[in-house]
């Protein structure tokens, strides 16, 4: 039925818009167009002419003695260097062994030789000939990379017996101190698929190595450098006879970190045989001095391409050594986060600096009892001695009477709860728990109890240790949060800056410097006073300031309170928090660090502080 | 739905220079997929071969129908292309860096093949109700400006600078066989020539490289001065009678770059020398020529533009080609029509061809 109006449709057409070509214009036109077209195919016919007849004998020995081959010239990567100038990344010289396939005369006695002079697997090479020799007879295949020095002698002592036999330099990424800041500096990978048809990498081919995290990823296209070529004549034998065209490669830029070697080698030799992460950072701009989080890797095992077994250790370990935990480690921050709720406190007007709240070592709320940490109570205790001796009650009361949207205010405006902003990946932003969030995640409300525990950083609380960082700076420098910086500057090998870590204008927490004054004399007093929690991070001669926590692994209170210290299976034990800062008068450097089940924050984490602070102040022993 | 009238009037000269073309189009695909056989190169050369099955399927059923009914579809065929246009640049797959195929199960095609023909239809319609006898000015023609500048700019948003330019030169073609007032011409020309520094900054940075490349070729050693080098070596080398099937060095030594789509006639020129390349373009002369004469003979304007649209595709297509691969013209990547391999140009330019026989068919029926 459709097709019968459409035929209908197409007669009318006909009829109506029937009009003959009868016109001399069109006709002209089509006349000259035909000339165009002759004249246009003249010309493309003459070129052929002109290619294989004029100079068709020389294209044909070139094309005999075609041995032009394109040979890339692979970009140095850029180098990277701590605070200070030293080298912490560069390039050494790789040697490839590779075979030509259509240039070996005897593979079998070949292949022996080679496994004389090198660790060479005949049976494996053998099989990857075979695999190669179907498709491009005179593309070298490599057999192995990153061979020693010593087989290369060996080799190419005897390359005369071996023919077929090449050896090509690479650049080869280098981390000079095995795992040192690896989760900073990060690891190379090859890049993958997606990455080649994204476009991203125009500069990039497949096989190469890009930056996969840290550093290394966040500054991937200027840290690559461009790729250089030639076009290179060879001869039979495959030796150069000329380089026809040449493009240098242009190496990377350099990148300087705001990171202190020695600082950050001592960090990841104090977490040792632990498992946690430290942070120091300048507390004057925000600059990171050393960022180490445990168990590690060395970023040098993928450089060769991992194999298969290590990938798997090392992604299927429950140690979860790739994890930054610096950055990505969420835990409560405990005891840490009173210095919050004491600021918080003061500014609301809930708390005098001089009010004093009794403790008898338990707080009831309805039915609920709360402990202190210290059975018997702290008895009359201030703000100054609350926060040294770390008493919990006295803060379950400030909490109460603050409530816990205004605690998440003000840990907010302290830099908890969200991204730091770190230039580096994976970054969580923990968690800061409001009445509202309660709602809206689980659908019930929020119960008073809950902020009790809140307030001394337990229950829903949860952070990072860079923020904890940037915390503890803050207190220290009059209010200001900076975003934590890892990069000082990126210049290219001429010395023309791309990027200089500026003076940048802090967030200002808002509170007033009376306040933090008092929340820093308490710190001070937690580690030079008598009963203060963190008497482990005393040095002689120098104004530590500091705080301890101990996060609770919560639900398995029951466990814990039969036995004691090392009675407790690892996996149940407290994490241990430290922040420090130093000199507290004039702050050079503050440090957090967490060690994961390490116990009480005293005992475990403030040594670990102390030593770092020693080291960097140079504080003789 | 064919008469007899029309199997009369079947047009046997251009059905068998199509043929003959597909011949040595497959003969080159065998030896230019011969070298890497084991690694796809037999999958690519059987799958060519479906391709032509299609694309001759494709031819027929382009023939079985009045091409009245094409002029009613130009616009909506436009409209429909225009929408994939855009759709591709939303959902397309993204290869080496430009997002030009959609997908459809394992089919994928280039919606910009199909923008092609639909532009050819709907200038076609358009110049055909303004009738022929007249010169146009430049301010007749902001119709056409804005039809061809629509998928002009989507196409190279893909980025496709060579499909873009390529469909602009399909309707200033057109354009100017219609015929413009001469005094338009020289004011289009100069204004185009003032607007080449314009177009030039707006160019992507490995597309400028491109073009310099061009220029001078000892400048980018290792892009597409070493593709155009080796491709002259390799149609230089065939000298008059070629190496030989299956002997072309450069072909069987993978020096030639693409050598089953952008550089195939390079192939061909290798292995058959003068005495092929000038077969296969004369092949070519012969279709364009054919068509411009069915275009004359047209019984209506409408199918007597809609071919000289095709023939227009036809040329420039093959022009810019080979010009690449001869050194002639920049590295564009436009591959030989009919020739080199791939599917979705394939079908497009069977499709083309169909429309071609169909209006050669029905010229004499109005007699």
């Amino acid at each position: 039925m459709i097709i019968s109006t459409l035929k209908d449709k197409i007669k009318v057409l006909k009829t109506s818009n029937f009009d003959p070509v009868s016109s001399e214009v069109f006709g002209k036109q089509l006349k000259i167009a035909m000339i165009f077209v002759l004249i246009v195919f003249g010309i493309l016919i003459l070129r052929l002419w002109f290619l294989q007849i004029v100079n068709g004998s020389a294209y044909r020995a070139k094309s005999e003695h075609n041995r032009i081959r394109l040979h890339v010239i692979a970009p140095f990567r850029g180098m990277i260097f701590d605070r200070k100038g030293r080298v912490l990344v560069d390039n050494r010289p790789s040697y490839d062994l590779y075979v030509i396939p259509e240039e070996v005369q005897d593979r079998p006695q070949l292949l022996k030789r080679l496994s004389l002079f090198a660790d060479l697997d005949s049976k494996h090479a053998g099989r990857i000939l075979d695999k190669a020799a179907c498709g491009y007879p005179f593309k070298p295949v490599c057999l192995k990379k990153g061979i020693s020095r010593d087989e290369l002698a060996k080799i190419e002592t005897h390359s005369f017996d071996l023919p077929g036999v090449m050896i090509k330099v690479r650049p080869e990424r280098h981390y000079f101190y095995e795992g040192l800041g690896s989760h900073v500096l990060g690891y190379l990978g090859e890049i993958s698929e997606d990455q080649l048809r994204g476009g991203q990498f125009r500069d990039n081919k497949s096989g190469d190595l890009i930056g996969k995290t840290g550093v290394e990823r966040k500054w991937q296209t200027l840290l690559n450098g461009v790729r250089g070529g030639e076009q290179v004549e060879v001869d039979a034998v495959g030796r150069r006879i000329e380089v026809i065209s040449r493009r240098a490669s242009v190496s990377g830029a350099n990148i300087c970190l705001t990171i202190d070697k020695d600082l950050q080698m001592l960090a990841e030799e104090l977490l040792h045989g632990k498992h946690g992460a430290i942070v120091a950072m300048d507390p004057s701009n925000g600059e990171v001095l050393a960022l180490a989080s445990s168990p590690s890797y060395d970023s040098n095992l993928f450089i060769q391409g991992i194999d298969r077994r290590t990938w798997q250790n090392i992604v299927s370990s429950k140690d979860f050594p790739l994890q930054n935990r610096a950055l990505t480690g969420q835990y409560p921050p405990a005891s840490i986060f009173k210095i919050v709720v004491a600021l918080a406190g003061l500014e609301e007007g809930v708390i005098t600096p001089e009010e004093e709240i009794f403790c008898n070592g338990t707080f009831t709320l309805g039915k609920q009892r709360y402990r202190c940490w210290k059975k018997y109570g702290h008895g009359k205790v201030n703000l100054h001695r609350a926060l040294m001796e770390s008493c919990d009650v006295y803060f379950y009361n400030v909490g109460r009477r603050l409530g816990v949207d205004k605690i998440a205010e003000y840990a907010r405006r302290l830099g908890l709860g969200n991204k730091t902003g770190i230039n580096l990946d994976h970054e969580k932003g923990g968690l800061i728990p409001t009445s509202e969030w309660k709602l809206r995640r689980w659908g019930v409300p929020w119960q008073a109890g809950e902020t009790i525990s809140t307030s001394i950083g337990q229950s829903f609380v949860l952070t990072t240790p860079i923020q904890i960082a940037t915390l503890i700076s803050a207190v220290f420098n009059g209010g200001r949060i900076f975003t934590p910086q890892v990069t000082k500057w990126v210049r290219k090998t001429g010395g023309k800056s791309l990027f200089e870590s500026s003076p940048q204008s802090p967030r200002n927490a808002g509170i007033r410097q009376e306040y933090l004054d008092l929340a820093r004399n308490a710190l001070i007093g937690a580690v030079n006073q008598p009963h203060g929690t963190g008497s482990k991070a005393r040095i002689k001669g120098l104004a530590v300031a500091g705080k301890t926590g101990t996060a609770q692994v919560v639900a398995l209170k029951k466990e814990k309170e039969k036995k004691s210290g090392s009675e407790i299976p690892w996996k149940f034990r407290d994490h241990a928090w430290f922040v420090a800062v130093a000199p507290a008068d004039t702050p050079k450097i503050a440090v957090a660090v967490l060690i994961e089940h390490g116990g009480h924050g005293g005992s475990a984490a403030a040594p670990i502080a102390k030593e770092l602070i020693k080291a960097y102040l140079q504080v003789p022993l | 739905m064919l008469d007899r009238r029309l199997i009369q009037n079947f047009d046997w000269v251009l059905l068998l220079l199509l043929l003959f073309e597909a011949g040595i189009s497959i003969l080159n695909l065998y030896s230019a997929t011969y070298p890497i056989r084991d690694l796809g190169g037999l999958e690519i050369f059987t799958k060519q071969i479906y391709w032509f099955l299609i694309g001759f399927t494709v031819f027929f059923l382009m023939t079985t129908f009045n091409y009245y009914l094409l002029e009613r579809l130009a616009y909506p065929l436009y409209f429909f292309a225009i929408a994939l246009l855009i759709l591709v640049l939303i959902v397309g797959k993204v290869m080496s860096g430009s997002q030009r195929w959609l997908s459809l199960g394992p089919i994928s095609f280039q919606p910009s093949e199909l923008a092609k023909i639909a532009i050819v239809l709907v200038l076609a319609k358009f110049f055909s109700e303004r009738g022929e006898n007249r010169e146009y000015r430049l301010r007749d023609l902001w119709q056409p400006f804005v039809l061809t500048a629509i998928p002009c700019f989507l196409i190279l948003k893909e980025p496709d600078l060579g499909t873009a330019l390529f469909l602009g030169m399909i309707s200033i073609s057109m354009i100017l066989i219609v015929k413009v007032y001469w005094k338009s011409l020289v004011i289009f020309l100069c204004s185009s020539f003032l607007a080449a520094p314009l177009i030039w900054f707006g160019l992507k940075e490995y597309q400028q490289k491109r073009v310099l490349s061009f220029l001078s070729p000892g400048m980018d050693p290792l892009g597409a001065g070493y593709h155009v080098n080796q491709s002259k070596i390799a149609i230089g080398s065939g000298q008059f009678w070629g190496k030989g099937f299956l002997k072309g060095t450069q072909t069987r030594l993978h020096f030639l770059p693409e050598q089953h789509t952008d550089f195939a006639f390079s192939v061909l020129a290798e292995e058959w020398g003068l005495i092929g390349s000038a077969v296969l373009l004369l092949t070519y002369l012969f279709i364009i020529l054919w068509g411009l004469n069915i275009a004359k003979s047209s019984k209506d304007t409408f199918g007597s533009i809609v071919a000289v649209g095709i023939v227009t595709i036809v040329f420039w297509q093959v022009v810019i080609n080979v010009g690449m691969v001869t050194g002639l013209l920049p590295v564009v990547g436009i591959p030989l029509l009919l020739f080199s391999y791939g599917g979705s140009s394939l079908i497009s330019t069977m499709a083309a061809m169909g429309i071609l026989m169909n209006i050669s068919m029905r010229r004499f029926m109005f007699q």
